[in-house]
């Protein structure tokens, strides 16, 4: 389907990461082609947010290589990283509260700009800013404090100020946990979108989510990488539904009850 | 070479001080994120009951400096402090409110001079190089470490206290009371401050202000030895403590703080976070 | 933007922004109130106070803002960046101590400084040899607290040393700086530091005149800071500065080193302290370690809380405000000033964490919305 050895963006070898001597990565490999939508799946504790701390810095491994194009990311300091161009949202995302939606924008987008340079006062809305405001449909509250935002809004703000940042990785982590529906809907879209013309890593949860968007997906369990594929081979996969589908199944039910 | 030994002893009495002290600070910021600048004035408060209670007997002094150090601090806990809880930085400086108030106090109860506590007798002399006050001071930090020790790891109450350090929320939905182990963490911690203060009497003069010469470097042994860590503590103390009183010693009184600080600061690029430290993969 | 960074001395801000489609265009009132309040201020300071107040009590207001001066400082590093700094008194003194060396080298004309003749010293030390040049000493008095923030920030931040931590170093820099400046006898004055000035660049520094002068230059100094500071503060640099604040590690993640933003921010207001303490000596006559340990440098960071860390102006009523109550009180009530102090601070943080100036926008945002209501 993709092309890997010819434009791989993201090449991640033999990845270790120890917590005091829980294994929580285990010898992950994995490679991510140029313009790709990756899914990476997992059971809870499966290793997907260490492997993305490890991909932005957040982490030191204890083995292993991270390569993005032509540079080592391991051992880098996370704002040197993002330089580099790897974006990342968080779980629980944290935008800028006390800053109105534009200025949180703004200040993700000027982010290359020398720092004398920040010490004019921006005059107003810079292209990639708009073009975020844009993706994001945030326009009409551009000028209201982060702060009152509702929770998928704010995700959608995350997701905006990373594009704002033009970065040639984007990694989401768990984008539409705790949404409601019509957010998911619409935070799926948006993802579509961004999908077009950056390469994208999403950590997701939700199945049903993951069947309506995800193309290439990534299962790990137990710090390794189970098996790659797409949709359809994942979840036809008897492990896979073993060790994730099986247990998400039963949580569903006992949710239910 | 004579002068290189004497020094040890003050270096570890004054480290054994500043342990006694730092405990309660690295406990209270370590579990309820309190930085307590009015724990000075529970030194001060256990030194002037060991002055009140001379005649009666130092032993004595003991249990009961760290009785109203520790009435002290659960009142300005129970009071105020507890409003304040993860705002280290306001506790800060509302606990420098409290210590103003408290040292006119001292000041109205006893009067602004310095007033001087008599030793024991028994107390009086030493073998060799080595003055009892000061054995007596060490030995009173080391019972207290032993003590606290047994208390975090062999008691239920101090198990309770661990696991509110480490996660306050996961201990607190584990049913475990939050509010009552604050209570007695605070308790305790300014009980030990008391104690101090009754060991300060045995090697000086005890005045308001006695609390505010101490608790900068005692600070300074929760930044080195990193938070809620008793190991951590045990060592900065000792170390702060030698390494000030060798500092006064090859070069001289003035410079030794100076000469702390960069060892502080040249330490922090090592350790940052001081000598051990919890860990957490939580996103601050 | 916030109504925080808005408000101005007298005028509380306006009421918070609700949602509303595109940026608003303010009033012309709104737009025009922050200069209005600004220049009405400034003529009150800088042709008013001259002439009303008797030398007496305008010496006495330009002392307090010079603590306004570094109060401006405070504001930025704690109530928009959130690093508290315990010891601005080191940055005031290094100031003060650089302005003092060269008043007492030009009053003794080539002697040695009164002081170092009766500590025993015969020569002139190597370390106050330069200070004899004004154009050096003047340099110094922001080049070296500058510099010692700059030092200590990367040193600190870098290493992601924060939040309490940093404050209880910096404190510590203070109580060692002390230590050693009444140690070094010699060398620094001891405890009584340096004072008995006679003569500031041409003019007899204790005659009215002179007072009069030192006092519209310390006004005119403040008011320039503020505003540089006040650009600051809306700036990008400034909403970065916010940001991380609120969310260092974020900020990481949007490819900014925090470190450097911080050590910047620190840097300039140790800077803002110098010129505060080399104005302090020739108003005040002197310079001493009393002046800027760490019971000073805590009062200094009271006073910002007390009038409003989140807002500048709040900073720098704070510090007047304090510096009003202190002189007051000590002198009519010596035994209660510090249950007094004690009192305000504990009711200040318990009651109104943001201050005066928070205290007069909540009051300001009750009136309006019950007249609106109504």
């Amino acid at each position: 389907m993709t092309d890997e050895s010819e434009d791989v963006l993201l090449a991640v070898t033999g990845l270790e990461v120890a917590f005091d001597g829980f294994k929580a990565l285990d010898g992950v490999d994995l490679s991510v082609g140029r313009g790709e939508l990756r899914f990476l799946i997992g059971p809870n504790g499966a290793g997907k947010t260490t492997l993305i701390d490890v991909v932005t810095g957040l982490t030191r491994p204890t083995g292993g290589s991270v390569r993005f194009g032509d540079e080592e990311l391991v051992g880098r300091r996370e704002h040197e990283i993002v330089r580099l161009g790897v974006g990342r949202t968080f779980q629980t995302s944290v935008v800028f509260e006390e800053l109105t939606v534009l200025e949180n924008l703004d200040l993700a987008a000027s982010f290359r700009r020398p720092l004398w340079s920040l010490l004019r006062r921006r005059r107003g809305v810079s292209e990639a800013v708009e073009r975020a405001l844009e993706t994001t449909g945030l326009q009409s509250l551009a000028s209201s404090r982060a702060g009152v935002l509702s929770h998928g809004q704010r995700q959608w703000l995350e997701i905006g100020m990373l594009i704002a940042q033009e970065p040639r990785l984007l990694l989401l982590d768990e984008p539409v946990a705790g949404m409601a529906q019509d957010e998911r809907a619409r935070t799926g879209e948006l993802l579509t979108q961004v999908a077009r013309d950056h390469t994208v890593i999403v950590v997701e949860h939700d199945m049903d989510f993951l069947r309506r968007y995800a193309s290439m997906v990534t299962v790990l369990h137990e710090g390794r990488v189970l098996m790659e594929g797409s949709v359809e081979q994942v979840r036809a996969d008897p492990r896979v539904q073993e060790i994730y589908l099986g247990r998400a199944r039963e949580e569903a039910e006992d949710a239910v009850r | 070479m004579e002068g290189v030994l004497n020094q040890l002893p003050i270096g570890l009495s004054i480290g054994a001080v500043l342990l006694l002290i730092a405990l309660g600070l690295t406990f209270t910021f370590g579990q309820m994120g309190v930085i307590n600048m009015a724990h000075g004035e529970f030194i001060m408060a256990g030194a002037y009951t060991a002055y009140l209670l001379q005649s009666v007997g130092f032993l004595i002094a003991l249990p009961a400096a760290f009785g109203v150090a520790g009435v002290m601090g659960l009142v300005l806990e129970r009071l105020l402090i507890r409003h304040f809880y993860g705002r280290p930085l306001d506790t800060l400086l509302l606990t420098w409110g409290v210590s103003l108030v408290l040292q006119q106090a001292a000041r109205d109860l006893f009067g602004a001079p310095n007033v001087q506590v008599v030793s024991p007798t028994w107390l009086r002399g030493g073998v060799g190089i080595l003055p009892y006050n000061r054995l007596f001071i060490m030995a009173l930090a080391v019972l207290s470490v032993v003590a606290i020790w047994a208390y975090l790891h062999r008691t239920g109450q101090g198990r309770r206290m661990r696991a509110v350090m480490q996660n306050r929320r996961l201990a607190a939905t584990s049913g475990i009371n939050t509010g009552r182990v604050d209570q007695v963490t605070f308790f305790i911690g300014s009980g030990l401050a008391g104690i101090a203060g009754v060991a300060l009497t045995l090697i000086g003069p005890v005045g308001p202000t006695l609390g505010t010469y101490y608790i900068v470097d005692a600070f300074l042994v929760v930044v080195a030895g990193g938070l809620g860590q008793l190991k951590g503590a045990v060592l900065a103390a000792l170390g702060l403590g030698l390494l000030n009183s060798y500092a006064e010693f090859w070069s001289d009184a003035s410079l030794a703080k100076v000469i702390v600080f960069v060892a502080i600061i040249g330490f922090l690029q090592l350790r940052p976070q001081g000598l051990f430290v919890l860990r957490s993969r939580a996103l601050s | 933007m916030t109504a925080f960074q808005d408000s101005t001395v007298a005028a509380p801000a306006e009421p918070p922004a609700r949602p509303v489609p595109a940026e608003p265009a303010p009033a012309r009132w709104t737009r025009l109130r922050g200069p209005a309040v600004f220049t009405a201020v400034a003529v009150l300071m800088l042709v008013v106070a001259p002439l009303a107040l008797e030398p007496f009590r305008l010496g006495l207001l330009a002392k307090y803002l010079c603590y306004a001066i570094v109060a401006l400082g405070i504001g930025l590093t704690w109530g928009q960046g959130g690093m508290l700094t315990l010891g601005q008194g080191v940055f005031f003194g290094l100031g003060g101590y650089a302005m003092g060396m060269y008043l007492k080298l030009h009053d003794a004309g080539g002697d040695l400084p009164d002081f170092m003749v009766w500590s025993g010293v015969d020569h002139l030390p190597a370390l106050w040899r330069p200070f004899g040049n004004p154009v050096f000493a003047l340099a110094m008095v922001v080049v070296l607290p500058v510099a010692v923030a700059l030092l200590l920030g990367v040193l600190v931040f870098r290493q992601r040393v924060r939040g309490a931590y940093f404050a209880i170093l910096t404190q510590a820099l203070a109580a060692a700086l002390v230590i050693l400046l009444v140690g070094q006898q010699g060398l620094t004055g001891g405890t009584n530091g340096l004072t008995n000035f006679f003569d500031f660049f041409g003019n007899d520094v204790a005659a009215d005149g002179t007072q009069r002068g030192l006092y519209v230059l310390v006004a005119a100094v403040l008011g320039v800071l503020y505003l540089g500071a006040r650009q600051l503060v809306r700036s990008r640099f400034g909403r970065l500065l916010l940001a991380i604040r609120d969310g260092e590690d974020r900020v990481r993640f949007l490819g900014y080193d925090p470190a450097a933003v911080k050590t910047v921010t620190f840097a300039i207001s140790a800077g803002m302290a110098g010129i505060a303490g080399a104005l302090f000596v020739p108003v005040v006559g002197i310079i001493s370690p009393a002046l800027l340990g760490v019971v000073p440098s805590l009062e200094l960071v009271v006073g910002v809380a007390v009038g409003g860390r989140y807002a500048l102006a709040g900073a720098v009523l704070g510090a007047v405000v304090m510096g009003y109550a202190k002189t007051y009180f000590s002198e009519e009530l010596p035994e209660a000033w510090l249950y007094l102090q004690g009192a305000l601070f504990i009711l200040v943080m318990t009651l109104a964490p943001k201050g005066l100036t928070g205290l007069a926008v909540t009051l300001w945002r009750s009136v309006t919305r019950r007249r609106a209501a109504a």
